[in-house]
């Protein structure tokens, strides 16, 4: 499991939950300072397991459950505050500030540490972690057969592969090795950062974007406040594109965490693949 | 003298051609400037007219703008070390323009982007004029550009940590070390109006600063309204600073470096070296903007890094000259 070693504590004898010896309680307290953990606790957990979820998590840009998340205490990932909240496990992902982690652990409380997802057997995988870490090990499996049974409903078949490039902010995109690579080859598209030789993602130069006119561009999301990163999605090269070919946007809350809130982004790609292959 | 105009503008036009067909989709020079020229409703017309045409532009426009800003400077105040980016102006201009962009000012009136960078030039050249004096003692300048330039760069990280928008942030590194890579034809005509405000003030100041070489007195006995010439410099020089950092961002080094070149070729003497700086500055810019295509076709390395690289050896070795100066 890519439970960093998981759970590195000093009571961590039941961190490996397979091998957890029995007797041992499952965490009544638990708080969540990511915010793709956030969701998947939410989902995963039992009524009243899941303390706090990180301030994220309430905001809707970024949080497919933000609605979910404001039943909880909200936390800003600091060591001090999450210590007074009495946690009988924190689950942290491996983006959160390491020093934080390390002085939890110090203080004697559980760290359950997740990996990002990179793909959607991933997100399979995440979700049966949360579950063990939980103990809710049957929720999780029920969770993980309805992805899958949602999963090939939305992996129809088509006729056609049409080429799509993903643009964000900074003119950065992402490639297969990622799960917004991911959510694009599963709804039915090639994507045309990898054939320009982009596989992980990176900056793609906008000329050769256009130069590779993809059939549909999907650009990033916009954020409030103003920046020049943004700016290029401004740009006359990209306004030309997506008025000439089909174009969408992504919505981060449904593409950012490896939870199966990323079906609704295959779902509403598959319409824009219907409207490229209509074209 | 016309020797070195015309070798210049050879040299200027072969950069320009070659910043025409370099870029990240290699396409062939020949094919790209018929579809420059020709242009049809592809791909290839829309990547030369839309990306590599204005950068070209933008390269020659900025590049000039700082060439002649530190011609300008140094003329003025009698001292080769004085340079926008070094003495805080390119600075404050960044930080006029992140406050523009960040309260929408930018988005809402046209012109404000370069506008609001002009009133932060403005701050910054009047500040360091009125701290260093006319006769410009190397100490204090520097000293204030120190201080004038940490400051403006604490504000402009302050501005764009406190922005809403998470990207912003991460753009304080464009504004210390610029770029013009993506900028689009929009870019060109915001900033060209105060650009060409600023080169025709600026061109004006020939005979003022050529009289200033003989010392403040002598150039007032010539007729010099020295108040005046003041006024000009600090103006012409935010405008094309404030202009070129609102599209660009602060690139440094650029004025420094190529007057020094420069001088021995002009004899020295201001009033050549203003337009020999200015074209000085579109090559220098121009090959930079090249070479850090060259170098990392697709990283978008900063243009600053290289022409930093370039000017802060000369820098140092500028300084060594005129220690003995400095103490």
């Amino acid at each position: 499991m890519s439970l960093s070693g998981a759970v590195l504590c000093a009571a961590s004898a039941f961190a490996d939950s397979a091998s957890r010896p029995k007797g041992v309680e499952p965490p009544t307290r638990v708080v969540s300072m990511n915010l793709c953990t956030d969701q998947l606790a939410m989902i995963v957990a039992a009524p009243g397991q899941l303390h706090s979820v990180s301030y994220l998590a309430i905001d809707p840009r970024g949080s497919a459950m933000a609605e979910e998340a404001k039943a909880y205490e909200i936390n800003r990932g600091l060591a001090e505050e999450i210590y007074l909240m009495q946690p009988d496990l924190v689950i942290a992902d491996s983006f959160s500030k390491r020093a934080t982690i390390d002085m939890l652990e110090r203080l004697g409380i559980p760290v359950a540490v997740f990996d990002p997802a990179y793909g959607l057997d991933e997100v399979r995988d995440l979700m049966r972690e949360m579950g063990e870490v939980l103990s809710r090990e049957d929720a999780a499996q029920a969770l993980i057969e309805d992805f899958d049974r949602r999963l090939n409903v939305l992996r129809a078949q088509t006729k056609r592969r049409p080429s799509a490039a993903l643009y964000y902010a900074n003119g950065y995109t992402s490639g297969d090795r990622t799960l917004a690579g991911q959510i694009l080859v599963a709804a039915g598209f090639e994507n045309a950062a990898v054939e320009a030789g982009f596989a992980s993602g990176g900056f793609l130069p906008l000329e050769v974007l256009a130069m590779l006119e993809p059939e549909a561009l999907i650009v990033g999301q916009r954020y409030p406040g103003k920046s020049r990163s943004e700016e290029i999605l401004d740009h006359p090269v990209v306004q030309t594109l997506r008025a000439d070919h089909v174009s969408g946007a992504i919505t981060d809350r449904d593409w950012v965490c490896g939870t199966p809130h990323v079906l609704r982004a295959i779902e509403k790609l598959g319409g824009l693949r219907e409207e490229v292959l209509a074209d | 003298m016309e020797r070195l105009a015309i070798g210049m503008i050879a040299v200027a036009l072969a950069l320009f051609l070659a910043a025409l067909t370099i870029g990240p989709a290699a396409i062939g020079p020949g094919e790209s400037l018929r579809a420059l020229i020709a242009g049809d409703a592809g791909p290839l017309t829309l990547v030369m007219r839309e990306i590599r045409l204005p950068r070209a532009i933008l390269a020659v426009m900025v590049g000039a703008s700082l060439g002649l800003a530190g011609a300008a400077m140094q003329g003025y105040l009698r001292n080769p070390l004085a340079e926008p980016g070094l003495i805080g102006i390119s600075g404050t201009a960044a930080l006029g323009a992140v406050i523009s962009i960040q309260t929408g000012l930018a988005a809402s009136v046209a012109l404000g982007l370069p506008a609001m960078a002009l009133v932060g030039a403005l701050v910054g050249v009047a500040l360091v004029v009125a701290l260093a004096g006319s006769r410009g003692s190397s100490l204090t300048m520097i000293l204030a550009g120190i201080a004038i330039s940490a400051l403006a760069a604490a504000l402009t990280s302050l501005v764009l940590n406190l922005s809403p928008n998470p990207f912003a942030a991460n753009e304080i590194v464009f504004w210390m070390m610029g770029s013009i890579a993506d900028r689009s034809m929009t870019h060109v005509w915001i900033a060209l109006p105060f650009m060409a405000l600023g080169w025709m003030i600026l061109a004006t100041l020939g005979r003022g600063l050529d009289a200033l070489t003989l010392g403040e007195d002598a150039a007032g006995a010539m007729g010099i309204d020295l108040a005046r010439l003041r006024l000009k410099l600090i103006v012409g020089t935010a405008s094309v600073v404030g202009a070129a950092t609102s599209v660009a961002g602060a690139i440094g080094f650029v004025g420094l470096v190529v007057p020094h070149i420069l001088r021995p070729f002009v004899d020295a003497q201001p009033s050549r070296l203003l337009w020999a700086s200015a074209m000085g500055g579109a090559i220098m810019v121009l090959a930079a903007d090249i070479a850090v295509r060259l170098i990392l076709p697709d990283r978008d390395l900063k243009l600053g890094v290289v022409t930093a690289l370039v000017g802060a050896p000369l820098f140092l070795h500028l300084i060594y000259k005129t220690r003995r100066q400095l103490a």
